[in-house]
Order: C-alpha cells, then structure tokens, then sequence
C-alpha cells in the first residue's frame, strides 16, 4: 500500500489540473464531480494507507517512499519523496477528510458562483499542495508544498478578483506570509551547511549528534524555522492578514485559515522537534509567541463585530494554544487539538456560511438576532462547535485537548505556573467570545428574517463534523476518566512524551480550575449579552473602555503601525524613484556631450575671417606648446 | 561541421527571408520558423546524443568539447575559425533556438511592415547570439559578439514603440563602448601572450594561463567585465535595459531578455574567471556587493512602474543579479543555480514579454491605469500571466525557485550578509508579482475590454513554455547535469573557489 502514497497529493493535483485545463468548457456538475471526487479518492487511500499503517507498523516507526531525484549538486539531494510516520498519518487523515467535508459542502454553497471550476481548481490544487507538505520528507519539498498552499490562500482570498478590497487583502495574505518564509529559507540553508543534508530525519540524527544542547545554531535555526510558522500560522507579529483573509469564500476560510494551512506551521515545529529540544531558548519563544497570542487574539475576538472575523481571531488564538503545547513540550497535546480544532472550527466556519447565505451576506452579529428558531442546525452547529471551541468539560473534544495542553504546561518543566495562568486566562477570554458570538446572533430577538435555508448538501457536512466535535475527543482520555491516551500512544513513535515535573495541583484540581474559567466565561458572557445588554454597551462606550475597544478591535494597532513603518518606505523609494535615478548619470553624461556639440557647433559658422583668425591661434598655441616644452 | 551549419543555417536563412518577403510575408515567416525550429532539432538531438557523455555515463578519457570545428583564418594573426561545445554551449544554444522559434511564431501578426527586413535581423541576431556561444577564438568572439548588435538595433530603432529612436541608440552606445573596452583587453591579453610565448593567437585555449602582474590582469579582467556588466546588466550599468526592453518590438524584448542578457553571464563563466582567476578573485566582493544592490534594486524598481513591460523589463535587472551573484561566489551550487536562472529566466521573462505583447496587440496600451479586470474577458490568457508571474517570483515547482534556491544556498556558504539581503530581495520579487497580477487581471473590468482570448498559435507557444518550466522545476536534473562538465572544468581553470570567505567545513555539508 505503501507505494501508493503519492496519489496522496497526485490525486487532488490531478483534479486541479483537470479543471484548469478543461474546467470552464465542462458542466457543473462534472466540475463538481471532479472537485470532489478527487478529495474523496485521495481520502480513501488516506484510509488504506493508515489502516495498513496500523495493522503492520513499519519498522523504525517510518517508511520513505521515494519517487525521483528532485535535483543533485554537490551533495544536495533532495527527492520528490514522502515519509510516511505516525504524524504524517494522522495530519493526512485529518486533511482528506475534512476536505471531503468541506468539498462537498462547497458545491452547493458556490452553486450559483461564476467561477465555480476555477474555485474547485484552486482547492483541489490546496489540498494536493497541502498533503505535499505534510508528507514531504526532507525540507525542500516541505518548501514547496508550504508556498503551494501560500499560493492558493492567495488566489482563494482573492478569488472574487472584481472587488480590489479582496485583492489587496489577498496581497497582505501572501506577503506577510511570504516574510516568514524568508526566514524559513535562511534556516534552511544554516541547516543544510551545518548538516549536510535537507532529509529531514537524517537531519534531525546528525544535529543530534553534532549539536550540544544549548546549541547557538540550533537556537538561530529554532527561531529562524519559528519565524517561518508565524507567517504561515497567523502568529504574533505576522498574524495581522489572516482576519482580512476573511474575504475569501467560506468553506476556504473554513479550510485554508482555520482547518489545515494555518496549522501547518504547527506541523513544521512539531516535524524538527528534536532541534527545539536541543534549543530551550527557541523552544521558550514558541511558547512565549503562542501565549502572546492566544490572548491578543481573544481580546480582539472580543470586540469584532463581522461573525468571520470572531473566528478568525478565535483560529489565530487556537493555534496559539498549539504553539503554546509545542514550547512546553507537550508535542501530542498541539496535535490533539489540532485535530479537534480542525473539527469544530471548519464545523463553525460551515454554519457561518449557513447564517451568511440565509442572511443575504449579511456579516455584521449586531444586524443578527434571534436566529435560534429560524436556523435550527447552525443553531446546534454553532453550540456544540462553540462549546469544543470553549472547552464544555466532559461532552467536547476541545475540552480534553486543551485540556491536555493546559496540563501538560503546569506538570512540565519547560512549562510552570506563570504560562499556565495565562493560557488560563485564555481559557475564560474564549469561553467569553465564543458565546458573546452565540448569543449576539442566535439569542435575543429577531431582527431579520432568513430567507433562504440550506439544503442537505450544506447540511450533511455540517452535521457529521458536529458528531465529531463531541467523539473526536474520546481518543485520548485523561486518567481521572480511564487512562485511554490512545492519540498519545499512537504518537508515541515519533514525538516524545512531556518531561514530568512538579505541578501544584493535582490533574483534576487543574482541571477544576480550566473549568471554572470556563464557567466563569460562560456566565460573564450571558450576564452581558443576554441578560443585561446595556451594560455591555455602557462598558464599551465608557472612556477607557472605548479607546481599549478600539485598540483590540483594530487587533492592537499592529496594522496600524506596519502601515506606517513597512510599506512606505517601500512604496515611496519605488513610487519617486520611478524613472531610476542611476539614469541621471548617463543622462548627465549626455548633456555634457551635447553642450560640447553646441559649444563647437557654434565655431562653425561658415566665416572665412573666422577660420583664418582660428587656424592663426592654433598655430601660434601649437609652437608656444613646443617651444615652451 | 555542425557547429557551422548552426550558424550558417541562421545567415542563409536570413538573407532567404529578405529575398522571399517580396514574393509573400507569410512565405518569410515559414522560411524563418523552419530555420529557427530545425535549428532547434540539431541542438535537441545533439543534446540527447551527448546527453551520456555529459552525464558521465560513457566511459573514456573526459574531454572539454564534445565537438569541435578549427580551421585557419587569418593565419597570420593567429586568427582561427574555431568553434567548440561543452554543455554550456549546447543548453544555450538549444535555448537561442527555442526562443527564436517562439520570436519568430510571436511576430506573426504583430509585425505587418518590412516583414523581411525584420526577419532577416532576427535570424542575423540569432547567428551572433549562436556564435558568441560557440566561438573559442577571441577574435571571432568578438566578431560575432559585435553581430548581435547591429541587428538588435535595427530591431528596435525600425518596429520598436514611441521612443524607439532614443532606446536603440542608448543601447547601442552602452554596449558599443563596453565592447571596445573588451576589445583593447582582448588585443592586450594577445600581445601579452605573444610576449611570453612568442606565438601569436587569440585562442582561447592558449591564453588561458597567460601569466600576468596583478595589476595587467586586473585591468584587462576589468575590460572584459565592463562588457559583460553591462549586457548583463550589473548594476549601476542597467539603465539601457528598461528603455530598450520597453521600446523594442515583442520579438526584440525577448530575445534581448531571453538570450542577450545571458551573453553576459556566458562571458563571465568562460573568459572573466578562467581567464583572470586571482583578479576576478580579488574583484568578487565588489561584484557581489552589486549583485546584491542589483537585486534588491531591480526588484524595487518593478515595483514602482506603471508600464507592464517596464514592470517586466525591471525583474530582469533583479534576476540577473542571482546570476552574478551566483558567478562569483563560485562554488558549485552557486555556479549551478546561476545557470539555471540562466535557462529558467530565459523562459519564463521571455514569455511574460510575449504576453504583455499579447494583451498591448489587443488592447493597444500597456499602462496599468487603463488595465484592470482582464481575467473577465481573457481568463486564458490572465491564468497564463498568473503562472509565469508566480515562476517570476521563485515558486517552487518551478523552474526559476531551483536557481535562485540553489544561489541563495551556494552564497550563503560564502558570504552570510549579501545572501541575506538577496533572500530578501527574493520576498521583493512578491511586491512586483502581485501588482502585475493585481492591476492587469484582477480589479474590476472598468475600461469594459472584450477581447479575444489566447489563439491556437498563442496557447501552444504559452503552453509549452509552462510545460517546459514545470519539468526543469521538477526534473531540474538532465540540465544540472549537463552543465556539470563545464563547471568541472572551470573549477580546474579556475583551480580554487573564487570567493575567499571560506567557512570552516569540518562538517558535512561539503560531500
């Protein structure tokens, strides 16, 4: 089975093709076919390929695959070649299923969409791009898959191209992105200097056992590669274009900026774990960066008011979470809730495109209200896939996946009390926001009235990921509930466990305690928005509250200030240097030539005396010169 | 023998194309595509003959040429007709064919007055650009270097654009002055070698190793490079570049940018560094250093036009730096990924010329102002500009991302600064990129274009172009190895890495 695994990414790569070459000549639903088809293909052999993974579990943990050599320079050889190890198994089942999901909900959401191959194109081509990075096995590749998916979260943001709002948004998206990439690439190149190779496990072999712990190069390539996962992961200080990224169709928000891309900087740290561990003060800014975030982020979900752009603050802080795990330590904790996030933020996104379509593209929460019984599935949908995103103890996936992070922090070395206060806090900042969001639209009274309902092609999706949502955390279950870390176990090959420190608390009291924000959240939440609205308002237009509004809303200024310090003085260097400067030389060197043209032109005036006066002078300059010499 | 048919194809074929335009342009045209595409099966089959002895499959003693062809010419001067080929020549070669065939294909409508004087210059370009490829006689190398010109400015000075005259004459004084420079160096490295050996030749061959002072080497390696820079273009020497890029006919622009520029690379590699190894070593900081600033420059400056084609003419300013860059740091994978920018640039600008010259064909402007919204009424066409954007700006899978990538990781070696500064110039190729997509196929269609998507003629052309970029993005190997050879032999020539910066390397990565 294993020699199957490049139609992994071939078989989406393939539908892509297919509807870029022929797409616009073929009729919807052979487009649609095609879209879906080739993910659910892709998915199947996912599934093959983990169940043969699981019955007959490859020696050493991994197996590669390799197909040719990409290129060979002077021991530079990497292959077009995937590796297959219980990480990539996971993110790849993962990534196939949930864009089945998500591909299936989009052909009756872009129904009516004038560029619906071209939009089936671009995410068979993300989904090919993405499973490329996932199985990549060696640095290289992994680059060219993570610029694929780059590529099509730019031409997905941008993909109603009328608007130039959505291009310039596309634009940040890619170029914000792109400046973390330089970064990565830098790594790359000390990596493979210092290492000699860009395959990544013999990578990690050889810096284990050329670099000491504390190494200065593991440190630059930890930060360097960390820079990289800001970029692609939308985290603090790259964050700022994914809340524009917005702009694009739904299901790409729900696949590209909250299900897979955006955790693929995640997938990147978590893959080289072995240099973060050699690396503490590399791995200590992962965690710094990932708490950082995860509260900016849930202040300014907080204050938005565009229902995409709550979750997509929400994603940014989550995948906070997930960068908080990796800089404790707690590898298969990011993973974990990688996944359940992958469930209940693609399941959120889809029931927002619900309320969006039924709501004439309205996206503004304050113009909602009272949607409860007039759209009962994203009703649901958004409850259950609000409570995982809160944590519900006991009934949600993200419940015990962050759960599992939040412990792993305080009982971790690496971790310890300060940070996990703080992701604590977190905790009741998302419990806050979410339901914020839950009873702005759904609860209070009725302000417009839906006018169209979705059918059971947008349904199915959405409630199959509402079933996951709650089941998806029963993989892993903590020991006060029966000591089943199965996903930890199934792991376990490739990353280690979390070192185990001293924790102040027992597992449930910490437990207690998450719950308790939760709770606390939660309350808080119905107190100001269903209970006493005005108070709410008060808050919010109160003097220091509406300046603090203002500063989380515009997501702490941080665009403010990269507008002024960034692009002008790029854009002014280009704009008044338009017609190149160096050009004034030569131009310079022309005038001169032509001021002595005129300057002797004038000389030849066609008068005899002249010439005779001139040939007299020259003659007598001519013997001066040489008598004199 | 074939070396010369090569270039007597291209002469014959020229002065035929002249002579048959008076019976019908149409005939002109096919007698020039049939020149240009049987030129580009010779170079083909002796690609896919040879490819073994390249690839070092055939055993046997290695030689520098895989062919030859040295005959007397001016014996008295030690002048020969001598022709050779090593992998270099031959991928250079098959490339002046291949963007002579789409030269000549993208002329098809666009050229409707002097059909056969046109044709005529092309074909003559084409042989100098061949010559200057093949010609190991320094005296012929000039010759033909000295043939490229005079055609390329009756190219632009006749069917250019609005300011044809200016742009021709700027370009032709650029190089001419240049080309004098390396002329004096050439008759000095000549005079030199009889001196020492009591023989005189201009075979290139014989004067390598011409023992020389370090401050003669340094000023005759300074006349070649003067040459060299400014075909390039290095910077500051770049300011012909746009001008005559924007003014020239499609054609013009990609040969100029396709093949012309790379003449100046070929010369670096083939005579600056073998030739004057110590002085080039001694030099390469300062070419680095504007390598660099040319990068970062060309990039920002793309960024700034309104032109499309200006826009375009300023990437190759940036490109070209990588290749510079490449060239002097010298190591292998520099040398490798310089050569492949080389190729890749080749395709992927000169098609973005033929299709900004596709969208000025139908709507008569290239001003972004009166752009916008294409990819409404031209969804072919804008998703091809699209893909040959993104190959411009280094995506991986792509032609273009294996050189610069390969560059980039060579320099980084050798000097840390400059490679970082040069990987940021790589993130300022996205500023350009996105522009041009954004103000020429995205945004609303406000001027409301209806135009007539790609033709059979264009999508074919357009089409092989991308099929040809995604194999050397992701099967870069039967070209690396083929310049393999070559490199082999400069590095011998050249007996040490050019750039003196040596990390320690008492790890791995070397082997």
């Amino acid at each position: 089975m294993y020699s199957y695994v490049w139609l992994l990414p071939g078989l989406p790569l393939l539908g892509s093709l297919l509807l870029i070459v022929f797409g616009p000549r073929l009729h919807r639903r052979i487009v649609a076919t095609i879209g879906v088809g080739s993910i659910a293909a892709a998915t199947v052999v996912a599934g093959l390929v983990t169940w043969t993974f699981l019955a007959h579990p490859p020696a050493g943990g991994g197996v590669t695959v390799r197909l040719w050599t990409w290129m060979d320079v002077e021991g530079l050889r990497p292959g077009i070649a995937f590796y297959l190890d219980a990480l990539s198994v996971l993110m790849t089942l993962v990534i196939t299923f949930v864009s089945t999901l998500i591909h299936f909900y989009s052909v009756e959401y872009m129904a009516g969409d004038e560029g619906y191959s071209r939009f089936f194109a671009y995410m068979n081509l993300f989904v090919g791009s993405m499973l490329t990075l996932v199985l990549a096995d060696n640095l290289l590749l992994l680059y060219l898959g993570w610029e694929g998916v780059g590529l099509c979260s730019y031409l997905l943001i941008g993909f109603w191209y009328t608007d130039p709002a959505n291009g310039r948004a596309a634009q940040k998206a890619f170029i914000v992105t792109r400046v973390g990439d330089t970064a990565m690439a830098l790594g790359l190149f000390l990596l493979f200097h210092r290492l000699g190779t860009l395959d990544i496990q013999a990578l990690l072999q050889a810096a284990q056992q050329q670099w000491p712990a504390g190494s200065v190069y593991a440190t630059a390539v930890g930060l360097l590669l960390l820079g990289g996962a800001c970029g692609k992961s939308a985290q603090v200080p790259l964050q700022t274009w994914l809340p524009d990224a917005m702009a694009g169709p739904t299901p790409t928000s729900a696949l590209i900026h909250a299900a897979t891309m955006v955790t693929a900087g995640v997938y990147l740290i978590a893959r080289t774990h072995t240099l973060y561990e050699l690396a503490p003060a590399a791995q200590h800014a992962v965690a710094v960066v990932g708490l950082v975030t995860l509260l900016m982020a849930g202040c300014s979900a907080l204050t938005q008011n565009d229902i995409k752009r709550v979750l997509a603050y929400s994603t940014i802080s989550q995948i906070g979470y997930m960068m908080f795990a990796l800089g404790v330590g707690a590898w298969a904790a990011a993973l974990f809730h990688f996944m359940t996030h992958a469930f209940f933020k693609a399941l959120l996104f889809l029931a927002a495109g619900m309320v969006i379509t039924a709501m004439h593209h309205e996206q503004n929460i304050f113009h909602m209200g009272g949607l409860r019984r007039e759209l009962p599935l994203a009703y649901w949908a958004f409850l259950i896939g609000g409570s995982a995103l809160a944590g519900l103890p006991l009934v949600t996936a993200g419940f015990y996946s962050k759960g599992l992070i939040l412990w792993q922090a305080l009982a971790s070395p690496r971790g310890g009390t300060g940070l996990w206060a703080g992701a604590v806090l977190g905790v009741l900042l998302t419990s806050l926001y979410t339901f914020r969001l839950i009873f702005l639209v759904f609860h209070g009274e009725l302000q417009h009235r839906p006018t169209h309902r979705p059918g059971w092609v947008m349904g199915l999706p959405v409630a199959v990921l509402s079933a996951l949502s709650v089941v998806g955390g029963f993989v892993n279950l903590p020991p006060y509930l029966g000591n089943r870390p199965w996903l930890e176990q199934f792991l376990e090959t490739v990353l280690p466990a979390p070192a185990e420190g001293q924790a102040p608390l027992s597992e449930l009291g910490a437990e207690a305690v998450v719950s308790l924000a939760f709770l606390l959240g939660l309350g808080l939440a119905w107190w100001l928005f269903v209970r006493r609205r005005e108070l709410a308002t008060a808050l919010a237009s109160s003097g220091p509250g509406r300046w603090l509004h203002r500063w989380w809303y515009t997501d702490w200024g941080m665009d403010w200030l990269y507008d002024r310090l960034f692009v002008p003085p790029v854009t002014a260097f280009a704009t008044v240097n338009r017609s190149d400067a160096v050009d004034l030389i030569y131009d310079g060197m022309a005038a001169v030539a032509r001021a002595g043209w005129e300057g002797l032109s004038v000389t030849e005036n066609g008068r005899l005396r002249w010439y005779a006066a001139a040939v007299v002078a020259g003659t007598i300059l001519f013997v001066a010169i040489v008598a004199l010499l | 023998m074939i070396l010369v048919w090569l270039i007597v194809l291209l002469l014959v074929a020229g002065v035929l194309a002249a002579a048959v335009a008076r019976i019908s342009p149409t005939l002109c045209r096919w007698v020039a595509l049939a020149a240009t595409a049987f030129g580009l099966l010779l170079s083909v089959q002796l690609w896919i003959r040879n490819y073994g002895a390249l690839a070092g499959f055939t055993l046997g003693e290695p030689r520098q040429w895989l062919l030859e062809f040295d005959r007397p010419w001016i014996a008295g001067f030690g002048i020969h007709f001598h022709l050779a080929l090593d992998g270099l020549s031959l991928l250079l070669v098959t490339l002046t064919f291949l963007l002579g065939v789409a030269s000549v294909l993208i002329s098809w409508r666009e050229i409707e007055d002097g059909v056969g004087f046109f044709h005529f210059n092309l074909l003559w370009v084409l042989a100098g650009i061949v010559g200057v490829f093949l010609a190991v006689d320094l005296f012929l190398f000039y010759f033909a270097w000295e043939l490229m010109l005079v055609p390329m400015y009756f190219l632009i000075a006749i069917w250019g654009h609005e300011r044809r005259v200016y742009a021709a004459v700027k370009f032709f004084l650029f190089t001419q002055l240049s080309g004098l420079m390396m002329l004096v160096a050439i008759l000095a490295l000549y005079f030199q070698h009889y001196q020492v050996s009591g023989v005189y030749s201009f075979q290139y061959t014989d004067l390598l190793g011409t023992p020389l002072t370090p401050r003669l080497a340094t000023l005759l390696m300074l006349g070649f490079f003067a040459a060299f820079a400014v075909k390039l273009p290095m910077f500051p020497l770049h300011t012909w570049l746009p001008d005559a890029h924007t003014e020239a006919p499609t054609a013009g622009s990609v040969i100029l940018a396709g093949l012309l520029l790379k003449t100046g690379a070929y010369g670096m590699l083939r005579f600056v560094l073998p030739l004057f190894p110590d002085a080039a070593h001694r030099f390469a900081p300062v070419a680095i250093g504007l390598a660099v600033a040319g990068i970062l420059y060309g990039a920002l400056l793309a960024y700034g036009q309104t032109d499309l084609k200006r826009l375009v003419a300023y990437t190759s300013v940036s490109h070209l730096g990588f290749v510079l860059l490449g060239i002097f740091v010298g190591n292998r994978w520099a040398l490798q990924g310089a050569l492949m920018t080389i190729i890749a640039h080749g395709l992927s600008t000169g098609t973005l010329f033929m299709l900004v010259g596709m969208i000025q064909e139908r709507t008569h402007t290239r001003e972004m102002a009166r752009l916008g919204g294409l990819w409404e009424t031209v969804p072919r066409l804008s998703g091809a500009g699209l893909f040959f954007v993104l190959a411009s700006i280094g995506l991986p899978g792509l032609g273009d991302f294996v050189g610069e990538f390969l560059v980039l990781l060579g320099s980084y070696r050798a000097v840390l600064w400059p490679t970082v500064l040069a990987t940021i110039g790589v993130l300022c190729s996205t500023f350009y990129g996105l522009k041009f997509v954004a103000r020429a196929f995205h945004g609303p269609n406000t001027n409301r274009w209806a135009l007539p998507d790609l033709t059979p003629r264009e999508a074919t052309l357009v089409g092989s172009m991308a099929v040809l970029l995604l194999w050397l993005g992701l099967y870069p190997q039967p070209v690396l190895k083929s310049f393999e050879p070559s490199l082999h032999w400069l590095e011998q020539a050249v007996s040490r890495p050019v750039v003196g910066f040596h990390f320690q390397t008492d790890v791995g990565g070397r082997r």
